[in-house]
This record gives C-alpha cells, sequence and structure tokens, in this order.
C-alpha cells in the first residue's frame, strides 16, 4: 500500500495504492491521514483509484478516517473508486455515510 | 471445475503478511481451474478474513503459533478450513453492521464479509484447542466460473 499526499486549492488529496487490509494497508491509511491532520489538512480527499482490496479492517479505518476528520471540525470524502470497492461501500452500507465523486475536479470543488 | 480429490494445504505463522502467501496461492489455484475474476476476488476476501481472525483473535498475533488452511473441491463445492492453535474464541459480531446505530462502528465486519461472500460458513472448536471456520461455496453455473 503506496499513500503520496498533495494539495490543491484547500484540499489534501491521499492518493492510495494496493490494499486497504489488515495490518499494513489500515496503519498506512492511518497514518497518512493523522500526518494530513496534523499538518493542518481540515479537508481531505482519498483517492481510491489505484486500491484493489479493502477488507474489513481497512472499511473499518476508512470509518475511524471519517469520524477522525469530522471530530475535529473537518470534511473527508472519496472519490475515484474502483467497481469493487465501490461494491463493498454498498454491501455494507457505508455509501450512506460517505460523499463519494467519479470525478476530481468537481470532488474538490465540493468542499 | 476439477476433479472432488483435489485438494491442498497450507501452514504459515502469524503474521498478517502471511495473508498474502495464503491468497496468491488460492487464487492462483483458483484461476487454474476456471473460477472468474469476480468469484476469485470475493472468495478471496472472504478467506482474508478467516486467516485474520485466526492468526489474531486465535493466535493473538504469536508468529510461533501456526495457522492451517485446507483447501478443496466437494460436489462442486469450493470448501476452505481455517484452523488456529489458541484457546478457542468466539467469533465477534455485531448485531449487523449495516444498521444505522452500528455504521461508524470500524470494528465487526470480518464475519459480515464471509457470510456476504460465501455460501455457508461455520465455526467449530476442537476439544484440544483451537478454532476451525469453514467456508464453503458453489463453484458450480455462472457465478463460479469465467462466464
Amino acid at each position: 500500500m503506496k499513500i503520496s499526499q498533495r494539495s490543491r486549492d484547500n484540499v489534501v488529496i491521499l492518493d492510495c495504492k494496493g490494499k486497504i487490509t489488515i495490518g499494513v494497508g489500515d496503519v498506512a491509511l492511518r497514518e497518512a491521514v493523522h500526518a494530513a491532520l496534523d499538518g493542518g489538512a481540515r479537508n481531505l480527499l482519498i483517492n481510491l483509484q489505484g486500491v484493489s482490496t479493502v477488507d474489513s479492517s481497512g472499511v473499518g479505518e476508512l470509518v475511524s478516517s471519517y469520524t477522525t476528520v469530522t471530530n475535529r471540525g473537518g470534511k473527508l470524502k472519496l472519490v475515484n473508486l474502483p467497481a469493487k470497492v465501490a461494491d463493498i461501500l454498498q454491501i455494507t452500507q457505508l455509501i450512506t455515510v460517505f460523499e463519494v465523486f467519479d470525478d476530481e475536479d468537481e470532488a474538490v470543488e465540493s468542499f | 471445475m476439477p476433479d472432488d480429490d483435489f485438494r491442498f494445504h497450507l501452514s504459515v505463522g502469524s503474521r498478517f503478511e502471511n495473508i498474502e502467501l495464503v491468497q496468491a496461492v488460492l487464487n492462483d489455484t483458483l484461476e487454474r481451474i476456471g473460477c472468474g475474476d469476480d468469484v476469485r476476488h470475493w472468495i478471496d476476501l472472504a478467506v482474508r478474513e478467516a486467516v485474520a481472525n485466526a492468526i489474531k483473535h486465535g493466535n493473538r498475533n504469536d508468529p510461533d503459533k501456526a495457522v492451517e488452511v485446507d483447501v478443496a473441491i466437494e460436489e462442486g463445492d469450493l470448501v476452505v478450513q481455517v484452523l488456529d492453535q489458541g484457546e478457542g474464541f468466539e467469533p465477534v459480531e455485531v448485531s449487523d453492521p449495516r444498521s444505522p446505530e452500528n455504521l461508524l462502528n470500524p470494528n465487526g465486519r470480518g464475519i459480515f464479509y464471509m457470510k456476504s461472500f460465501m455460501d455457508q460458513i461455520e465455526y467449530s472448536f476442537r476439544p484440544e484447542g483451537g478454532t476451525v471456520v469453514t467456508l464453503r461455496k458453489s463453484l458450480s453455473g455462472p457465478a463460479g466460473s469465467k462466464e
């Protein structure tokens, strides 16, 4: 799991590549979100385009990230969900929690 | 689909990175017997949860304790058994992770994954210790094969 950080306007974008799974990817996501928040970010956009697998720990970490960012007065949204990741959010009903976008420009403008 | 005598066994130490080893062997095997991408993906997710539970809750991340994985085809069904060397644990399951009061709970979706992606899931406990989870999924019909 590789995560790189970049900024557009007032939004920090985390580009994720690989698997958000127990013990590795979930930890990487947690660290990246906390690093962004500690760096002053309030608006986070997680780009899941390069993510192939999200297990239950990965889904849990997305939920934890959402809660952490929201509790700090920020917003966390998702963009570019591969079909199988979108399926997971649908099956778990987390699609009702996250604001999800297909287009990065649109996502950035939404904050 | 392969003959019913198809089976293999894997034994891995209790490290999360070993889930990738199980996944690689299982995925390669399922591809060779003709399972399509989608079916392999969902089976992979279910088996990941079983192995992760065995490592975390069964063997409590003790790398010296093994997780045994048995894979077989029985009457057209894929049967995966995952055994740990722990003292036996009650699988944790929230009532329904999709209900509004549970949606923001970061835990409790492992068994839901297994139930969602396999046809059947069963836990048993060996008298000498260790928990066995058995996952079963039909590979016959269009859902189990490439188009």
